[in-house]
């Protein structure tokens, strides 16, 4: 039987960027996978991880997340949006310490909405460390052929981020 | 490097059904996933059975959030696992993603499950996380997905069991 997680694309920083955009993303494959390793450079220690598919940048986009820092758990949700709101560690974060991500998004090229889902974790030997968990939503019913991810305004990753591109087969 | 993530086996619904089995599942993995993209025809929680045990041998402890709180919950020694709570896709058409890990489903051991549901709405909706935990030793080699509350799985709801190799 194949084997059915493949790396599709990979990107590791040598240099900080303010986006990575994976593009010409084949149909070939069931659900896609995005496991991230990141940190950016602003000021907090839990900063904003971006997500825009096909080059929309409409507010076409919606989540909600769960959090737990430590303390009791909370919840934010934003409908409208122009993008999926993730979080990563902060230039505020422990030196050298990077927040990881998983990324879940089911049928992309089904004809209907995208249901996103994503867990990260940003811990940072301080007090407001994350694990996090969303559900995301693009109302859009197109196939997802690019992945664009991204900061705030002039925020940039820092270099050694690293992005991986999966596809699964369900066949 | 060996195969580590098969897919075993997947179902499209072509018309509306309560539930979705997986059967006759191999022993040769070390953990199954399953991935349920679905929908709806009113609310239900989604729910799960393994090896068809309908006893009150399963437990879990939920924490969730709406967008504007996070709450936790728990239930005991009832007779089915915990998914996600879905809403009428009537009112909006989304899909709701459901993930489940299970954790050496194969060893002689209680068997522990991690379940995960995103269903938003562009304005409300939820986000899931769920630890389950059925009391058997037995192997896993059925898994049913179940539509709650006598409710129906939409036509195109979508379930895949995959199966994951330590080595």
């Amino acid at each position: 039987m194949a084997n059915t997680y493949t790396l599709i694309a990979s990107n590791t920083l040598s240099s900080s960027a303010a986006s990575v955009t994976f593009s010409a993303i084949p149909n070939t494959y069931t659900d896609l996978v995005l496991r991230v390793s990141s940190r950016n450079n602003d000021t907090g220690t839990s900063e904003g991880f971006l997500t825009q598919f096909n080059s929309d940048t409409s507010t076409n986009y919606s989540w909600r997340a769960l959090l737990v820092g430590g303390g009791a758990p909370g919840s934010q949700g934003y409908s409208n949006q122009a993008d999926i709101e993730n979080r990563q560690a902060g230039n505020g974060a422990t030196s050298n310490t990077f927040s990881s991500m998983e990324i879940y998004i089911p049928s992309y090229t089904a004809s209907q909405n995208k249901p996103v889902s994503s867990y990260y974790v940003i811990e940072k030997n301080v007090t407001d460390a994350y694990i996090g968990v969303e559900a995301g939503l693009w109302r859009n019913t197109a196939a997802i052929s690019s992945i664009k991810l991204f900061n705030n305004g002039s925020i940039v990753f820092a270099s050694g981020s690293s992005f991986f591109l999966y596809g699964i087969k369900n066949s | 490097m060996p195969a580590t993530y098969e897919p075993i086996a997947t179902t499209t619904l072509g018309s509306a059904a309560s539930s979705i089995s997986f059967s006759s599942i191999s022993s040769a993995y070390t953990d199954l996933r399953v991935v349920l993209v679905c929908q709806t025809a009113s609310n239900a929680n989604i729910a799960f059975r393994l090896n068809s045990d309908t006893g009150t041998n399963y437990s879990y402890t939920l924490l969730y959030g709406t967008g504007t709180s996070a709450a936790s919950f728990r239930d005991t020694s009832i007779t089915r696992g915990y998914i996600i709570a879905a809403d009428n896709a009537a009112t909006f058409p989304n899909w709701n993603l459901c993930t489940m890990d299970i954790f050496s489903y194969a060893g002689s051991t209680n068997k522990t499950i991690l379940t995960n549901g995103s269903n938003d709405k562009n304005g409300s909706g939820t986000v899931e996380a769920a630890v389950n935990l059925w009391r058997n030793a037995s192997a896993i080699n059925s898994v049913t997905l179940l539509a709650w509350n006598g409710v129906n799985f939409n036509t195109d709801t979508t379930a895949t069991l995959y199966g994951i190799k330590a080595a």
